[in-house]
Order: structure tokens, then sequence, then C-alpha cells
């Protein structure tokens, strides 16, 4: 079995975050109490989200420069990660929500944008799955994701800037404004230690999630994609 | 610059010659708020802000996906032959968005006289009435192009589109809020509606960039 240093890397990532995430002694702020360990889960969903997505991005771009089969796959599988991902971080949003927020789903500008692109990854699968041929589907798609990808920007950066939300960051001017998501450089410095390895822990598990499915599609369809 | 004009006329021409589609889109514009009459009354402004957009989406998906549909494989070859994609998509584009002009103020004309006026403000409503209508037949131009290939035409458009407009489309009604009395903070309504315009310009030019790669088969 061949083991890739960003599997070990990942690995260790992902047991600091469980450990540590769990152990660490945080600061008390506000209402937030222990909710606030949810930083090392909730928040790398939306890094990984954005990450995944990217890459299924460069993917379709370089399918429709080369009009090589294997990267279209690459790029619905990285899609579909991403969707898990988004999902996924609506629900340690809401989860989340329930205790600062006192409710699951309370409308809030930032749950409908992150639901909205979850919604358009889906007709990304949608779409794809409506097409038999596989060229057809793969330049179609291709074209729809790129489209997709550069309303997804605008949707999760610079509308949440523009309304009252009940979620840190947003707009100028309010507490940690100017950043979409996070509230601002209140971060802890021992928070820090175990958040930014938990980003690209769950960045890494995401990817490594993709290349397995892309392993498998492409043993399960070895005649379809000429090397 | 002459192509994209020939294209364009062509679109008139043709939509001057089978009328049928054009006051068929009209009729489905009356009748819907007619029916919105009937059921409602005259409702206020928040309920008229939600449904007058709500309805030119519909409106929006019904004119500009016969753009597309309407044209058959042999006459899409045809063009192939003759034209550039990039001649052929912006000559689209321009057609819809006309097209798209017409119906939201023909609309809001029915609104008006079938749903009252809670409009203060009446030329910023106007502005910002085409401002939407453009917003929304350049995404749903793209939309109709893919959906156009894919075979399935209304309902996998409906399924493409509706998640992508939304963004748009939510500025849009906060944008009309401010024509029904609603007091915005200083300079937000010219940052809004310069975020749609840049958001429209970024679409025109993904709808330039994508559309040569639907186009060949």
């Amino acid at each position: 079995m061949k083991f890739k240093w960003w599997k070990l890397l990942c690995i260790f990532f992902l047991l600091l975050t469980f450990t540590a995430g769990f152990l660490i002694k945080i600061p008390i702020i506000g209402n937030l109490h222990q909710t606030a360990r949810n930083f090392f889960f909730h928040i790398p969903m939306w890094f990984g989200q954005m990450g995944l997505l990217s890459l299924s991005l460069g993917f379709s771009i370089a399918y429709l420069r080369t009009e090589n089969l294997k990267y279209d796959i690459y790029a619905s599988e990285l899609a579909k990660t991403g969707i898990i991902f988004g999902i996924l971080g609506l629900i340690t949003g809401s989860i989340w929500a329930k205790y600062t927020w006192g409710e699951f789903w309370s409308n809030d500008p930032k749950q409908i944008a992150a639901a909205i692109a979850v919604l358009i990854y889906l007709a990304y699968i949608v779409l794809r799955g409506s097409m038999t041929d596989m060229d057809k589907k793969a330049r179609i798609s291709a074209v729809y994701n790129i489209f997709a990808y550069f309303i997804y920007i605008p949707l999760i950066m610079i509308l949440p800037r523009l309304v009252q939300s009940l979620h840190p960051g947003g707009m100028e001017g309010a507490k940690g404004g100017g950043n979409p998501a996070l509230g601002g450089n209140n971060l802890d410095a021992t928070m820090e230690m175990v958040f930014w390895p938990a980003v690209f822990g769950w960045l890494l598990l995401g990817i490594w999630i993709s290349s397995l499915k892309i392993r498998l599609y492409m043993l399960a369809n070895k005649n379809l994609i000429n090397e | 610059m002459v192509k994209i004009f020939i294209l364009l006329k062509k679109d008139f021409l043709l939509e001057l010659r089978q009328q049928h589609t054009f006051f068929g889109i009209l009729l489905y514009v009356a009748s819907t708020i007619f029916v919105l009459y009937l059921a409602m009354g005259q409702p206020d402004s928040a309920v008229y802000n939600g449904l007058f957009w709500m309805i030119q989406l519909f409106v929006c998906v019904n004119a500009v996906a016969k753009s597309f549909l309407q044209e058959s494989k042999g006459r899409m070859l045809y063009f192939f032959s003759i034209s550039s994609p990039v001649h052929f998509i912006i000559a689209k584009l321009i057609y819809n968005a006309i097209l798209m002009l017409l119906m939201v103020l023909l609309s809001l004309i029915l609104f008006r006289i079938l749903l009252g006026n809670p409009v203060n403000n009446s030329f910023q409503f106007i502005g910002i009435t085409c401002l939407g209508g453009l917003s929304l037949s350049l995404v749903f131009t793209l939309m109709a192009a893919i959906a156009a290939k894919a075979q399935q035409s209304a309902a996998i458009m409906a399924i493409l589109g509706f998640p992508l407009i939304i963004p748009q489309l939510l500025l849009l009604i906060r944008l009309s809020k401010s024509s029904m009395g609603e007091v915005f903070r200083a300079g937000a309504l010219m940052q809004i509606s310069l975020l749609l315009i840049g958001l429209d310009l970024l679409v025109v030019v993904l709808a330039i960039v994508l559309f040569p790669f639907l186009w060949k088969d």
C-alpha cells in the first residue's frame, strides 16, 4: 500500500483537532461558552468547500482546454465532495445556532446564502444526470460549473457584507467587519494553534475522499477512458 | 458588428412573422397578473414587491427559453457554418434583453392598473425594473443555451437557473424596497446598483467566453 505524506499529515491534523480541540482551554466569550469548540469543525467545512469547489473549477477549465475526460471526472467528484462539506457546514452551523441564537434555522442571510450555494451545485449534479453522451455531458457540465462558480463567489463573499446578520463578520463597521464569515482578529492564540491545522486537515480529508472516488470511477470505467 | 446586427434583425423578423410566440408570452403575463388581482385585490407594498419579482422570474423563464428552443437542429447547423459563436451569443443576449425589457415594462403597467401603486418614487422603480429585466434575461440566456444542449428544455432550465438567479433577485427585491418608502443607509443604494451592474457584466463576459464551448457538437 502506497502511503503519501499528505495523507499522514491529514490523519495527524484531524487527530489533533479531535483531541486538542476538545481538551484545550478556550476563552469564554459571551453566550458562546464551550460551543466555541465548534470553531474547529464548522468553519473548516467552509474552507474545505471553497477549496474543493475551486479545485473543481480548475479541472473544469482544464477539461475545456484539453478535452480529456479524466479532468471531467476529477471536477465532478470534487464538486460532489464539496456539496457534502457544504451540507455538513450547514448542519454544524445549525447546531451551533441552536445553542447560541436559540433556533436551528433563523433565516439568517448567511444561512440562506450557504443553502443556495448547496442548491447551485446540486443543480450541477442534476444536469450531469440528464445527459447520457459522455463527451457532451462533460462539456456542458464544465460550462455550467464555471458559470456557477462565478455566481457562487459573489454569493458568499460580497452579499453577506451588505446585510445585517447574527453571524459574526460581515458589514463594514460591525464587529469583525470586512471578512464575510470570521470575527476578525479576535481569535485566541491557543485556539489558532488548533484552528489552522483543523482547516488543512479537513481540506486534505476532502481531497482524499475525492481521490478515492475518482480512482473507483476510473477502475469501473476503465474501457471508456484512455490514459 | 454588422454580423451581430444581421443576427439581431433575423431574430426580430422571426418574432414579427411568428407572432403567436410573442403574443403567447404577453397573454401569459396578462393572465397571471389578472389572476393575482382576482386572488389578492390590492396587496401592501411588501407582498406587491415579492409578487412583482416572482412574476418577472417566471416571465423571463418563458420568454428566454424559447429563443434557443425554437431553433431547430438543422438551423443551428446553418448558423454554425455562417457565423461565429461570439456574434451569435451577443445577438441573442441583446435580443433577449430587449424582449425582457419590453415584458418588464408591460407587466409594470399591468401591475399598476390592476394591483394598485404602493410605489413612491416611480422613476426610480422603473429604473430598477429595467435593471432587473436586464439581469434576469442575461443569466437565463446562458441557461437556455445549456438547457437547449441538454435537450431537456424547460424543466432543466428552471433547475439550473433558479438557484443561480437568487442572489440577483434578492438584491433587486431589496433595491425596490427603497422606492416603496424604506430608507437606506447613505450610499447603500448606489452600492447595490453597482454590484448588480457588475454581476451583469460578469455574466456577459462569462457567456461570451463559455458559449463557444457549448456551440460545437
